[in-house]
């Protein structure tokens, strides 16, 4: 899963006579996976379009001219917008502490950053609920003070940025910690400062594997679910993230004004994995150049 | 925790990064982890006991657990036949079908829900095609097995595909010329090599699926003691306001998902030390 990944089989071997199946057997397995890949990802991607303008297009653009359509789409920019950038400098300062100092609990740090993704997303709901929930440590105060955390934005932002927590993190540590110091060391020896030593030489060489890991954590941002779900209280207009929205519509049995909304989600899905393949192109041609 | 410098650097920031880590780590992870834990110490252990053993309950450890471990075997099986064709083989689309396998991760899980569930469904695509068969897929576990295997999908893929993508051919052109079979190279050369790799797949997909909740509540149907997965029973205890409840079962859940998380770590840390590769 990290940009560092090379083809480099290709390459190496020519499909040596040797090692090559048969051209049956090989269509035959290419055959299978496409038709398991057909089942579970293919044939669905394709109903969410195909559900949605069933109907023709009036009643899917309908969907969308609708206040509580916009204000949903509204507020899963605003959590994302909040998200992401927080996420971003916490996985930047996090891989260079990592990376390039050496301390004890290092691998301990590791684990825990990677926590958020081994908790179920209705647990990562949960725990804010358990704090800033009217029966929480700290929600009689904040009711006090008129200020709402759950059943309300800072909730959802909440919950968004704990669910995000480790993907820019992750992305970033393995490949700092492949690059090391040496640039870095070079740059303050000949007597860079601390801020031009990370915009002329850290920033540039990780550029690519940052840009991964925020178009990944931009995509769960928007798209989350189960842990926005627990902290919303699905207020229509309010709190009513784009994924929720279809959710409510769903169960209104508005199929059409749902796969609309999935669709939007849908396709914003598809601009990931085309950004995402992009910016691993650009990284491999990176690496390819410097070797050269 | 003590911080003792091992190396001296000439690199600078070293305190305040780790300082806004641990910070930062603390008040969005840790501190709110360890409330759910001390927000379980409301109840006696008796009380705890009888909450997380009730049989409504236990009913969806077995669903919750049961699915997650089929569709990660599932996921196993194909994702290793998809890894081995995207890396081996060249065939049309091939580049867009390998974009692709990460759209489980790139999808919100509440779309690929309501969409496996309109495929799944009697009147489905696929759906109306196992119909005359007697088999239901929405609204039964089997309907569970089907999200839970698209959630894990691009895990196993993704840990293996790199580690084939390194094997090196001479390895197995040596096991030709002794003279094994393709099966037998397959068998005794590269399996064992993908071994750490696939497992690692296999325990990520499985420690995601046990969590799920977006993609599996649509197509489950959601009956007790049948197709109700465990998050969906903390959130019903929530709405109850049965916050000790809700917790005593989230406290179960996340001790299970931090054994695993350790079991993947070790597992990683293996595939890594043999092959020199990790995610």
């Amino acid at each position: 899963m990290t940009i560092a990944t090379v083809n480099n089989y290709h390459n190496k071997v020519a499909q040596s006579r040797a090692i090559a199946e048969p051209t049956w057997f090989r269509w035959l397995l290419i055959g299978t996976a496409l038709t398991f890949l057909g089942l579970f990802l293919f044939v669905p991607l394709f109903t969410v379009f195909h559900e949605a303008l069933r109907k023709g297009l009036g009643l899917y653009i309908a969907a969308f001219n609708e206040p509580d359509a916009w204000s949903a789409i509204e507020l899963t920019f605003i959590a994302a917008a909040i998200a992401v950038p927080l996420n971003l400098v916490f996985g930047v300062t996090a891989a260079w502490a990592i990376a390039k100092f050496d301390f004890k609990g290092k691998s301990v740090l590791i684990t825990l950053i990677d926590l958020p993704f081994a908790v179920s997303p209705v647990i990562a709901g949960l725990i804010y609920v358990l704090i800033f929930g009217l029966q929480g440590w700290v929600g009689g105060w904040l009711s006090e003070h008129d200020f709402k955390v759950i059943f309300a934005v800072p909730g959802i932002v909440l919950a968004t940025i704990f669910v995000t927590f480790p993907f820019v993190a992750r992305e970033l540590i393995p490949l700092m910690q492949a690059q090391g110091k040496d640039e870095e060391e070079a740059a303050i020896v000949l007597g860079a400062s601390g801020w031009q030593m990370f915009w002329r030489v850290t920033l540039p060489n990780i550029k690519w594997g940052l840009l991964y890991g925020v178009i990944l954590c931009n995509a769960r941002a928007m798209g989350e679910f189960g842990a926005v779900s627990v902290v919303s209280g699905h207020i229509r207009g309010m709190t009513n993230t784009l994924p929720l929205h279809v959710e409510i519509l769903y169960n209104e049995y508005n199929y059409v004004a749902a796969f609309a909304c999935a669709s939007l989600l849908a396709f914003l899905a598809l601009v990931t994995l085309a950004l995402k393949t992009l910016v691993e192109w650009q990284a491999k041609h990176a690496a390819t150049t410097v070797e050269e | 925790m003590k911080i003792n410098l091992k190396t001296s650097s000439v690199l600078p920031g070293f305190g305040p990064a780790l300082g806004f880590t641990i910070l930062y780590l603390s008040l969005i992870v840790l501190i709110p982890l360890s409330a759910t834990f001390l927000k379980s110490t409301l109840y006696t252990w008796d009380q705890f006991w009888t909450t997380v053993t009730a049989p409504r309950v236990l009913a969806s450890y077995r669903l919750s657990f049961g699915a997650a471990f089929i569709g990660a075997v599932i996921n196993a099986v194909f994702g290793l036949l998809v890894a081995w064709v995207l890396v081996r083989y060249r065939f049309p689309g091939k580049r867009i079908i390998d974009a692709l396998v990460d759209l489980p991760f790139a999808l919100p899980t509440a779309v690929a829900g309501i969409a496996l569930t309109a495929v799944y469904a009697k009147n489905g695509w696929i759906g109306s095609f196992l119909e005359p068969y007697g088999i239901h897929v929405a609204y039964t576990p089997l309907g569970v097995v089907v999200a839970l295997t698209f959630i894990g999908l691009p895990f196993v893929v993704r840990t293996v595909q790199p580690v084939l993508e390194d094997l090196e051919a001479e390895t197995e052109e040596a096991a030709v010329s002794l003279g094994a079979n393709r099966l037998q190279t397959f068998h005794r050369i590269i399996l064992p090599a993908l071994w750490p790799a696939l497992l690692t797949g296999f325990s990520l997909a499985f420690a995601r699926a046990i969590g799920e909740y977006g993609s599996v509540i649509f197509i489950a149907g959601n009956t007790p003691m049948v197709s109700e997965i465990t998050p969906l029973l903390i959130i019903t205890k929530l709405e109850e306001y049965d916050y000790a409840g809700a917790t005593s079962i989230a406290v179960v859940m996340l001790v299970i998902s931090f054994v695993l998380l350790l079991i993947i770590n070790g597992l990683q840390w293996w595939s890594t030390h043999r092959h020199g590769h990790g995610r």
